[in-house]
């Protein structure tokens, strides 16, 4: 499986490993990752921590076929992708993605497609907990109050 | 000789829909996950009847519908023993 949610703390090494791993032998001449990590600051707010959760069965069918596309869109040899969930401290890994390519250029390109659909289009949410105010789901314009 | 002719205002059979709740819609039903006897044909019925319609205004345009583990159509048609899910903006990454 290239495309993972985790309830566990992802361990950058073990993944770089996988990706190495998963692509053909010694045809990557480029490895590019993309670590998104837990930050003190939302939109001028301190943030104490975050909370992920994620809509598993579909995360993952969503996340590979986004992999898919990296592999058929760019001249890349791998592409893997993992995603927390759960609660979150300030400086922890939230995402990881790595592509391994034969050249730095298609690497590149594909670790940013890959991350961004992976934000806009796989059914994860995230909970910010504020120094200031109440926790908040992010992206939400406001409660749904049935 | 006429065949009979079945009437469409006939009322539907009431099915049986598993929602699961996530993030704000869980907030919100309070739950993570209920049966509903409904005679809502579509995700977009079933959304009205829950009561979220009335609140949210244009959900077709921010928020997704599941049908049974994959993303579907606000119209499409629910079937008895399905599984639906809404979900809300989403903030991954």
């Amino acid at each position: 499986m290239t495309f993972q949610i985790t309830s566990v703390p992802i361990d950058p090494s073990t993944w770089r490993d996988a990706l190495v791993q998963d692509a053909p032998a010694l045809a990557a001449g480029g490895i590019v990752v993309f670590e998104g990590v837990v930050r003190d600051h939302s939109a001028g707010r301190p943030v104490l921590s975050l909370e992920y959760e994620a809509y598993t069965a579909l995360a993952v069918r969503e996340g590979e076929r986004i992999l898919a596309e990296a592999r058929a869109r760019f001249a890349i040899e791998e592409a893997v992708a993992v995603h927390r969930t759960g609660h979150l401290a300030l400086g922890e890994t939230a995402v990881w993605v790595g592509v391994a390519a034969a050249h730095r250029g298609a690497a590149f390109d594909a670790c940013r497609f890959v991350i961004d659909e992976l934000k806009a289009r796989v059914p994860i949410w995230k909970r910010e907990h504020y120094a200031d105010g109440p926790a908040e789901w992010v992206g939400v314009p406001g409660p749904p109050a049935p | 000789m006429l065949q009979p002719v079945r009437r469409s205002a006939e009322p539907p059979d009431p099915m049986q829909i598993r929602l699961v709740h996530y993030a704000l819609f869980r907030d919100a039903r309070g739950r993570d996950a209920e049966t509903v006897t409904t005679t809502a044909a579509t995700p977009r019925a079933l959304f009205d009847e829950l009561g979220f319609g009335a609140a949210l205004a244009s959900p077709e345009s921010w928020i997704r519908v599941a049908v049974n583990d994959d993303f579907a159509a606000w119209d499409a048609r629910l079937a008895d023993g399905d599984t639906v899910v809404f979900i809300a903006p989403t903030a991954g990454g």
